[in-house]
């Protein structure tokens, strides 16, 4: 039993959560802040309409003052002042008379409202005393009401921010149970079926090893090549396997290795498999050396060669090609679907069912070629060929 | 064009001796009357600015009423036109019942006038 098993959720896993959370908190926030934009105008109505009575008494007795002046215009011109509020008349057509207030730009639109920490009232004479068709009373904020509501709002707000996104990790937690457990149970099964798989693979292998073909009749022999395909093919589905579960913790012997050897030997492992499907093999291999790990690589080529060759037609082809910075794998293959290149590479994808596999082939590629900042390129038209490239 | 010079020099020097004895349209016209009536004429003005609040609408008003007097569109109180009457329409033309009334609102406009 292999020890140190990791159920990591895989990343586009995470992704998918990460909007998830990202989308539950912007909803959290936009909800917060329409709650708290509606709290803030009923406060700000509740304080208005604690200073519309009384600047409405204050508005009453200067439209008073403005009366006895219109009458008495002729002998006084002086404006009626009162220390309690700044004041200003204004006639029909907006134009000012005259003021007392520290702001001119008066929104007539509004009766009571609120601005740089004053408060403006406009009340309408019921004549025009003066020409006055709109008395503006400015006064200032007693105590400055709306900070201490900003205030407020902004201590609750975060709170609440807090307990919901406590109530989003435990929710998340919740839905992501499920998927945690089929994920685990999932690789339990692979790792103990493989587990269970190697002793009598390996068995079989080495047995056939031992076995003198040149003795047996060509119709035994036959049988027993198909026998060591099968063996190797569980064999490498098990490599396979090992290496996913634990090939982030295997570490890395990296050396020069010599790619024309390690394809050529490569190559010489899945003849068998390529000559059961009647394939015709074609490479053209230049020297070239890579500085990795030489099981790394091994793996990386056996994927793509066991996909290229399993996903072939019988009678196809199979090339190879090796140059100084990179090396493809083409095949006439089945091809993978345009929409389905970019799921191809994660874990237990498979663009194809009829074949059987795990589907883990590319994204042992994509691992390996991401540890190795390796380029991996895949082209394909479907039904044609399959083309990938790994480039340096 | 000696002469012509010299007619224009005389109906010029006229003109100036005839606005320096009389006054313009406004005193000419209006005020003559109304220094002689026991309302004075800046009460009218006022309870204008009481009904029309803007120099537009006053203006308006006062120019509808001297061309159309009426009953009606008087600001006077009843007793006051009961006792007086509403009186004839202008002889006026427009420019000068303009000139009249924008010097009427010169004179009795309060922009400027508080302290």
């Amino acid at each position: 039993m292999l020890k140190s098993w990791d159920t990591n959720l895989l990343l586009s896993e995470k992704k998918t959560l990460f909007s998830f959370f990202l989308l539950y908190l912007v909803f959290t926030v936009s909800i917060l802040s329409i709650l708290g934009y509606m709290y803030y105008n009923f406060q700000k109505d509740l304080v208005l309409q604690k200073y519309r009575l009384e600047l409405s008494s204050l508005a009453k007795e200067q439209i008073q003052r403005l009366k006895e002046l219109h009458r008495n215009f002729d002998k006084q011109r002086v404006y009626p002042r009162d220390k309690r509020f700044n004041s200003a008349i204004y006639d029909s057509s907006f134009k000012k008379i005259f003021s007392t207030t520290a702001m001119n730009n008066i929104d007539f639109t509004k009766v009571i409202y609120m601005k740089n920490g004053k408060i403006y009232l406009i009340k309408e004479p019921e004549s025009y005393y003066l020409g006055t068709k709109y008395l503006v009373l400015e006064v200032k904020q007693e105590t400055n009401l709306l900070g201490k509501i900003l205030k407020d709002m902004f201590f609750y707000g975060i709170v609440i921010f807090f307990i919901m996104v406590g109530f989003g990790y435990f929710l998340l937690k919740l839905m992501l149970k499920p998927m945690r457990d089929a994920i685990k149970l999932l690789d339990r099964f692979i790792k103990d079926t493989t587990h269970e798989l190697n002793t009598p693979v390996n068995a079989i292998i080495s047995n056939i090893e031992m076995i003198d073909k040149s003795k047996l009749e060509s119709s035994l022999v036959k049988k027993i090549k198909r026998i060591d395909i099968g063996a190797r093919t569980v064999s490498n589905l098990y490599q396979d396997l090992t290496y996913l579960t634990l090939g982030h913790k295997i570490v890395s012997n990296d050396e020069n290795v010599n790619l024309k050897e390690v394809i050529l030997e490569r190559l010489e492992y899945f003849s068998l498999f390529a000559n059961s499907k009647k394939l015709t093999l074609s490479f053209n291999l230049k020297k070239s050396t890579l500085r990795i790990d030489r099981k790394k690589i091994s793996k990386l080529i056996d994927n793509l060669l066991s996909n290229a060759i399993k996903y072939n037609r019988v009678g196809g082809s199979l090339h190879v090609e090796l140059n100084k910075n990179y090396f493809l794998v083409k095949d006439s293959g089945r091809g993978i679907p345009k929409d389905k290149l970019e799921v191809i590479i994660k874990r237990y994808a498979r663009a194809n069912d009829s074949v059987g596999g795990f589907g883990i082939g590319l994204s042992i590629v994509m691992m390996i070629a991401q540890e190795y900042n390796l380029h991996v390129k895949i082209d394909s038209k479907e039904n044609e060929w399959t083309n990938v490239v790994v480039s340096w | 064009m000696d002469k012509c010079s010299g007619v224009l020099v005389k109906v010029f020097l006229i003109l100036t001796l005839h606005v320096a004895m009389f006054g313009g349209v406004y005193e000419e016209n209006c005020l003559a009357c109304h220094k002689n009536l026991p309302v004075k004429i800046d009460k009218f003005f006022y309870r204008y600015l009481l009904k029309y609040s803007s120099e537009e609408n006053l203006k308006n008003a006062l120019k509808s009423y001297l061309k159309n007097p009426s009953r009606k569109k008087s600001v006077l109180q009843e007793e006051l036109l009961d006792r007086f009457g509403v009186k004839k329409p202008t002889t006026l033309n427009s420019d000068e019942l303009k000139e009249a009334i924008d010097k009427y609102w010169e004179i009795y406009k309060v922009f400027g006038k508080l302290k």
